[in-house]
């Protein structure tokens, strides 16, 4: 219920939601739990195994219960924690993990078979017979499984990611963190104050303390309005930082309109990267349940989440508390509550000599050993002494002390210390370089303890940064001793809930025991405490204490606890945002692009480029027809692509040559002036990296070009080379691959389409090179060809590239030509017998190409020794082979002799490249034969089980269409 | 004779939103000046002709049009003036390799802060500054010109997925900025 | 993960490629044993310690940087450009 004149939200705005369908009224500033308390809604979900009733546990992101599933227009986002979704108008949330209403869940039945379920009973029952896994155990289980559903749909929602970088950062602003930000601050660094809530001050806030003589919001405001108006300060609200990294970097993920309804273009969240000279981890404590019989229902919840939702949020979860704690800090939620007026029943304290002096009844040394209420608690049984009581109640606020909020400090293998008096872990200094934890998070309890621990934080690391520190005065505040007594665990006769989320209770860890998983981390993998979307948050350090006495060793022999990141749960779509539709990969696109297009062309990814793949023409019903007709239009008139993808070189320097010689198996120091040549590159291995042409433009000047997959890669490649083993030689290259639009135009009336173009005869002999003017452009005209046909490469400048594609094409359709696709190219290159990466994958050498002519014995180069080992060049190699066959083929198939079963043992060989050429028509392709070289005429079977393809082939020289090259050279 | 018509990378309006202004830049030409292992001398003569020297690393300097930003190892690109001619440094046109925008406004260290992993905050990146970095997977050169404008310079055929990019990230700010209520 | 680039400064992992050990900086001399290339091309030691690696900075100023460190602790203590100092400026870093 909600009371008066308490609160941080804003009363004059009320927000209506809806819960499972049902409409709710809150206010702003609400977090759905909040405002369900506010409306006595107790029962908000079912646990994940047993389908217990669950109610709200906490008021944080630890919450292991209250996971709801919030439903947008697409999204439908399972597992929210209702603690720190705020709510907004038209909000609908629906609980989860139930079959039926959350009243009535069908599989809670298995609550009533509980005893079955007990901690490895899948490895135990699900054994035998071995025929019921697949058909009946597992689509029961897979039913069963799993927390909440996704929508099915696409999530058109947006994401964002982003990076920051300061001198400080500040993790959490309760007491600690704003005193170490404003230390820091003042003195002038650059800080990040991330907090996971909406508002700073943390416990300042939730527990309504007093900071020197005033109420502690006061103190908060004034630092936040000062840290607000600093131009050296970003405070992050509503942002998680979830996890520590090498070299000062965090992540954090940032709720940014989670808690609105859908807007466009407004980023649901943002995953931040950190970079931080130094860090202050200052996130507090986790108060700890306790474990004790029937510990589950909803009603019961931590003390400190009681004072939360009243501080906070102006709400009291019942009209009859009970308070059942081990320190003397949390005597505070009954005295809150009183004071309110809310009526408390009785305080149980398992300290025998706690003060019994308070406002209501006080039972010490008793422990709450049984609780009643089916939907929500109704009633609990305690013990004092030998006595049992029964005490009505509908809320019962727990508290077994407090852990450390460590889990930063273990994300670089950092392992905490146990510290006897805190009963906790607390973390070890410089467990995460340049992070040091303070306050509550390095174990000191108290508000004073805390504002010193955060004004020492922040000052030893800007002496760190070297940076003058401000003078800041430490306000007066509580600073009482912690006094804890640890209780982790209530003997009786129910079961005793540890990890609520996933169902694990003490019987299980000591069951974990018995059956000797006595370490810790066999412990967790056999019960699955700890394996929850809380994480353990809230469970961890109590089922360590229960192994603990259960194998009869003390905590720190028993084992430590160990956190991962991330801190809280952080979406996918978060990290990866941006990254989907045209952010997954920048697209490159050629200057012909639009012409293509323009032409119906269907555009393939070649890497990050797009390329045409072919152009229709009326009446082609199938690409094979289109690919057909461009190919016998390259081999009969003239065709015109554009090349431009392939990686260009510049290469200048008087070393230019020399360094050409050692990054090529061939001589390019010999290669004269306007001549092209073919080249062939190893990796240092001996297999063959890429191949091109590269043409010499000048005494000291070449242009290289590489294949379009092998751009990137051959770039690195001759900087390692130049860096590594050449840095003092006079050669400098740098890519132009962008500089330089080419179109390669092919076929027997290629020469008289250029001449009748550029106006003058075309007179250059094969594999030249020559400038060429086009109108005022200065442009490059090499003769190469990848085609087999009389074929020129026409470069321009990048901005004229379009206007030249355009113009050629025009040209080359007058003449019965016109442009041709990748597939077309693809196929009058097989039927040449050139190589692309399909044969040069990465396995093959130069021998096996039928290249090893081409290393040079005059020279050293790379790869060179490498390739000469044994083994590289003898008849077992896979050797290059063209293939023949009358029926389709596909690359990717396998060979074998006629008369062999088809296995692996009797493998031949594999098929990298398949066309269907309709100059010979035949179905040819390229592929790798063992001993390949030697068995041209032999017939081979092709089996492509795959596809179901099946056909002899035969196995022929390579190149299959003029051989002498007399067209090339024509 | 045929007449060949320049086309820029990309067909682009200026855009303003979230805090600053997205624009199409005509830098002028680009040339790659690459200093041979002793040729800092020779180069330095060189580029005096045009008032510069060779840049630190890191580092631009400009005079009237002309600029020059470092790129790399003994690399440098003069944007904006025609290269003189130079001993001791190879050079390359550049002109056509690249597609340069300009980012202004208040918003620009926010905007650039999604789609750049480096520290672009004015005390850690000062005007006349250059990094060779990313733009999200796109290569990029990006040169701060003033407190709240840069120069961002990335590959010509990727200027269409560089231009969507940052008029996304800028339509996001944009949206975060109704959050303010 | 951050490396400090000798030329552009702290930069985010990303920006990297990551090669393998230094010990592809020691090629062989072309007529050495064939043990030696073998030793050169696959041999490499796995140590829990400190370790020097080669990296790429590609998406930066393309230069090869040896870098020094430790596997246990992930302390990067030296980042060196391969091809040794420019010829025409100092490092970011001065």
């Amino acid at each position: 219920m909600r009371i008066d004149g308490k609160g941080i939200i804003d009363r004059t705005r009320p927000v209506s939601f809806r819960f499972d369908g049902r409409e709710y009224g809150g206010y702003k500033g609400d977090t759905l739990a909040s405002a369900l308390l506010a409306n006595d809604v107790r029962l908000v979900g079912r646990s994940f195994k047993y389908h217990r009733p669950r109610g709200i546990l906490t008021a944080g992101s630890e919450e292991p219960n209250a996971m709801v599933e919030i439903h947008g227009r697409t999204n439908q986002t399972p597992n929210v924690r209702a603690t720190v979704q705020e709510i907004f108008d038209g909000m609908d949330a629906r609980s989860q993990n139930r079959m039926g209403t959350l009243r009535h869940d069908l599989l809670a039945v298995n609550d009533y078979v509980s005893p079955f379920l007990s901690a490895g009973f899948y490895y135990k029952t699900f054994m035998w017979p071995r025929a019921f896994w697949e058909r009946v155990y597992e689509p029961i289980i897979r039913r069963a499984a799993g927390l909440g559903s996704l929508s099915g749909k696409h999530d058109d929602g947006s994401y964002e990611k982003a990076f920051a970088f300061c001198d400080l950062l500040v993790i959490g602003a309760g007491p600690t963190g704003l005193m170490a930000a404003l230390v820091a601050a003042r003195s002038g660094a650059d800080v990040i104050l991330a907090e996971e809530n909406p508002h700073l001050g943390g416990r300042l806030i939730d527990d309504a303390g007093q900071i020197d003589g005033e109420p502690a919001a006061l103190w908060v405001a004034r630092v936040e309005a000062e840290l607000r108006s600093l131009p050296n300060v970003r405070i992050m609200t509503r942002t998680a930082v979830t996890g520590a990294y090498d070299n000062g970097t965090f992540g954090a993920l940032e709720r940014v309109g989670l808690h609105k309804s859908a807007r466009p273009n407004l980023p649901r969240e943002c995953f931040w990267r950190i970079v931080a000279k130094r860090s202050v981890l200052a996130a507090g404590a986790l108060e700890r349940p306790i474990a004790f019989p029937m510990n589950d229902r909803p009603g019961i919840m931590m003390a400190s989440a009681v004072r939360s939702y009243m501080n906070r949020y102006g709400v009291v979860p019942g009209k009859r508390v009970t308070l059942f704690a081990n320190t003397d800090a949390a005597r505070d939620t009954a005295r809150q509550l009183i004071a309110a007026g809310v009526s408390v029943a009785a305080i149980i304290d398992p300290r025998a000599d706690a003060s019994s002096v308070e406002d209501c009844p006080v039972y010490t040394g008793a422990e709450v050993i049984d609780t009643r209420g089916r939907l929500g608690l109704r009633e609990i049984t305690i013990r004092q002494g030998g006595e049992e009581k029964r005490i009505e109640t509908d809320c019962l606020a727990m508290s077994g002390g407090w852990n450390p909020t460590i889990h930063l400090t273990c994300h670089m293998n950092g392992r905490p210390q146990w510290n006897e008096e805190l009963a906790a872990f607390v973390p070890v200094e410089g467990a995460v370089p340049g992070l040091s934890a303070a306050g509550a998070a390095n174990g000191t309890m108290s508000t004073h303890g805390a504002l010193a621990a955060g004004k020492a934080a922040a000052e030893a690391a800007l002496r760190h940064l070297e940076r003058n520190v401000a003078e800041v005065a430490v306000p007066g505040a509580e600073d009482a001793p912690y006094a804890v007594r640890a209780t982790w665990a209530v003997e009786g006769k129910g079961r005793a809930w540890l990890d609520f989320a996933n169902d694990v209770t003490v019987k299980d860890v000591r069951l974990a025991a018995h059956e000797n998983y006595a370490s810790v981390e066999h412990m967790k993998r056999y019960t699955t405490q700890g394996m929850a979307p809380d994480q353990g948050k809230n469970s961890n350090v109590g089922a360590l204490a229960v192994l603990a006495d259960a194998t009869g060793r003390g905590i720190p022999e028993t084992g430590t606890t160990t956190f991962r990141p991330p801190y809280v749960p952080v979406s996918i779509a978060s990290m990866g945002a941006g990254g989907r539709g045209m952010g997954f990969a920048p697209q490159r696109f050629l200057t012909s692009d639009q012409a293509s297009r323009d032409r119906g062309a269907p555009m393939v990814e070649a890497g990050l480029w797009y390329r045409p793949s072919y152009f229709p023409k009326p009446g082609e019903t199938t690409w094979k027809e289109a690919c057909d007709r461009e190919t016998t239009m390259v081999r009969t008139s003239v065709g015109v692509c554009d090349v431009s993808t392939l990686g260009k070189v510049d290469i200048q320097g008087k070393d230019a040559a020399r360094f050409l010689d050692f990054v090529y198996t061939n001589m390019f120091s010999t290669l004269g002036l306007g001549k092209v040549r073919y080249g062939l590159m190893l990796r240092e291995d001996g297999t063959v990296l890429d191949d091109g042409t590269t043409a010499r433009l000048g005494e000291n000047h070449y242009l290289m070009t590489t294949t379009t997959a092998g751009a990137g890669v051959v770039m690195r490649h001759l900087d390692f080379v130049q860096q590594a083993f050449c840095a003092d030689w006079d050669v400098r290259f740098i890519s132009v691959t962008e500089s330089w639009a080419q179109f390669a135009v092919a076929g027997p009336m290629a020469r008289q389409l250029l001449a009748g173009y550029l106006g003058q005869p075309v007179e250059l002999p094969f594999m030249g090179v020559a400038p060429v003017q086009i109108g005022d452009v200065q442009g490059r005209l090499f003769r190469i060809s990848f085609s087999g046909e009389e074929g020129y490469e026409i470069a321009v400048p990048t901005r004229y590239g379009e206007a030249l594609f355009r113009d050629l094409l025009a040209r080359a359709e007058t003449m019965g030509g016109g442009a041709y696709g990748m597939e077309a190219l693809n196929v009058l290159r097989i039927e040449k017998g050139f190589i692309t990466h399909a044969e040069i994958h990465g396995r093959t050498n130069a021998f096996d190409i039928g290249m090893v002519k081409m290393i040079s014995a005059k020279k050293d180069c790379i790869g060179k020794a490498a390739a000469q080992r044994p083994g590289l060049l003898g008849p077992e190699r896979e050797q290059l082979v063209g293939l023949r066959a009358a029926a389709p083929i596909t690359a990717g198939a396998h060979l074998f002799r006629p008369n062999d079963k088809v296995e692996l043992k009797n493998d031949q060989g594999y098929v990298t490249s398949v066309g269907y050429s309709p100059t010979l028509s035949a179905w040819l392709g390229m592929g790798f034969v063992v001993n390949g070289r030697a068995r041209h005429g032999e017939t081979i079977r092709l089996v492509d089980h795959l596809r179901g393809i099946d056909v002899l082939c035969e196995i022929c020289d390579p190149v299959f269409f003029d051989p002498e090259g007399g067209k090339l050279r024509a | 004779m045929p007449e060949l018509i320049a086309k820029s990378a990309i067909d682009a309006g200026p855009v303003t939103k979230g805090g600053a202004s997205l624009a199409l830049m005509e830098p002028g030409p680009i040339s790659s000046i690459a200093l041979y292992a002793h040729g800092a001398e020779a180069g330095a003569k060189g580029l005096e002709t045009l008032g510069l020297s060779f840049p630190a690393p890191g580092q631009s300097q400009e005079n009237g049009a002309a600029r020059i930003l470092w790129t790399g190892r003994d690399q440098a690109f003069l944007i904006g003036a025609e290269a003189p001619a130079m001993e001791g440094a190879a050079i390359t046109d550049q002109s056509d390799g690249w597609a340069a925008f300009s980012l202004s406004g208040a918003g620009v260290e926010d905007v650039l802060s999604r789609l750049v992993a480096v520290d672009v905050r004015l005390s850690a990146f000062a005007p006349g500054q250059v990094v060779r970095t990313g733009l999200n997977h796109m290569p990029m050169i990006l040169r701060r010109a003033s407190a709240e404008a840069f120069e961002i310079y990335t590959f010509r055929s990727m200027a269409r997925s560089a231009w969507h990019e940052l008029e996304e990230v800028m339509g996001q700010l944009a949206a975060r900025g109704t959050l303010k209520s | 993960m951050r490396l400090t680039c000798p030329l552009c400064g702290s930069r985010d992992r990303r920006e990297f490629y990551y090669y393998g050990a230094d010990t592809y900086l020691n090629r062989p001399a072309p007529d050495a044993p064939m043990a030696a290339w073998d030793d050169y091309l696959h041999l490499r030691d796995n140590p829990a310690g400190v370790t020097r690696d080669l990296w790429y900075h590609e998406q930066g100023c393309a230069q090869w940087l040896k870098v020094t460190r430790n596997t246990v602790t992930h302390e990067i203590s030296a980042v060196e450009l391969v091809a040794g100092p420019a010829a025409g400026g100092k490092g970011a870093s001065e």
